[in-house]
């Protein structure tokens, strides 16, 4: 089966850096990046929304990518 | 799911503390009324005064921001001029409590069909740290500095003698539990309460360390500490000092206060 894929955006605007997403994600894909998370890598995101629903600042969105079969 | 579509967006970002969980409560409601497919026109969200009070400033239904303690008494009203709207109360521990205790049972007891969100962070947080009537016995706040000497008040053992037909507990680490028992309380006709342990960092945090001093920290002391009602049954008191109950307190039909109000204006015509 085919890994599904992820794309995360933090909003930077709006994020306080109280470093939930960071300590909460299964796969670190967030780090700190000098005050405000970024995203470190997409690719090992595995969609569990955790991040998005934890995030007091509704500053983390994850959509999945659509991928085409043929690829 | 896109929360833009019911927020404010000119109000953002909102002013609560980094780490506070009132805004992981915000979320789990707008991703139930999502779900539940509601028209934004068809919703009042009313709150009384603290942090929780800032909630309807930030979305886009019909809101009221009341006075202190005052949102189930405007709600009550709200909700029999016009039966059809979906009313949602935020409303904080204090506000519940203390200063609207009295509007809580009451409405409770008179089994209106409205639904209660109270986020529990067990302080007053906006008003600098004030012990609240949910501060648990021997913690500290800024008013007891040496420890609590009261016992606090079980917001959902209180709303279930009351007579309300839905009580449930969550805390703020628990997500998908949360937008499973807001969705009951939403489709619940009559009294139905949602009581959510939420994580105040900068005030209660910062007076016991044992919960640590950063949202994340207090949210994995959340993880550690819960214990579902069904097992909580079996433990003693001893078992239980400290730890966070969580679960459905109660779900029964019985029947609300508009069911009640139409027989006895039919009785009235006879």
């Amino acid at each position: 089966m085919k890994k599904k894929k992820f794309k995360v955006v933090v909003k930077q605007e709006w994020c306080k850096s109280c470093e939930i997403c960071v300590q909460i994600c299964p796969k670190k894909v967030f780090v700190m990046d000098h005050f405000y998370s970024s995203v470190r890598d997409s690719n090992d995101c595995i969609g569990c929304l955790q991040c998005e629903k934890l995030c007091p600042d509704f500053a983390i969105t994850v959509t999945p990518i659509e991928t085409n079969d043929n690829e | 799911m896109d929360y833009l579509q019911y927020l404010r967006k000119d109000k953002m970002p909102h002013i609560w503390c980094d780490g506070c969980g009132h805004g992981i409560i915000l979320k789990s409601i707008l991703r139930t009324i999502d779900t539940l497919g509601w028209e934004k026109d068809n919703i009042a969200l009313i709150s009384g005064i603290g942090c929780s009070g800032r909630t309807p400033g930030y979305v886009d239904f019909n809101t009221l921001h009341t006075t202190h303690g005052r949102a189930i008494a405007f709600a009550t009203g709200l909700k029999l001029a016009n039966p059809k709207l979906h009313v949602i109360v935020v409303t904080g521990d204090g506000d519940a409590t203390a200063i609207g205790g009295n509007h809580f049972i009451h409405a409770a007891r008179r089994n209106l069909d409205i639904n209660v969100i109270v986020f529990n962070n067990r302080i007053y947080g906006m008003t600098g740290g004030q012990c609240s009537p949910t501060t648990p016995t021997l913690k500290k706040s800024t008013t007891t500095p040496y420890g609590n000497p009261d016992s606090a008040f079980d917001i959902s053992r209180l709303a279930e003698a009351a007579g309300a037909s839905y009580v449930a507990r969550t805390t703020t680490f628990h997500v998908a539990k949360m937008d499973q028992y807001i969705k009951a309380c939403f489709l619940k006709k009559g009294f139905s309460v949602v009581e959510a342990y939420s994580n105040c960092p900068t005030s209660y945090g910062k007076m016991n360390k044992e919960t640590g001093r950063r949202g994340v920290d207090m949210l994995l002391y959340q993880k550690d500490n819960m214990v579902p009602i069904e097992k909580a049954k079996d433990m003693s008191d001893e078992e239980l000092q400290g730890k966070l109950v969580t679960g459905v307190f109660v779900d029964r039909n019985i029947p609300d206060y508009t069911e009640n109000y139409s027989i006895v204006k039919q009785n009235s015509k006879k």
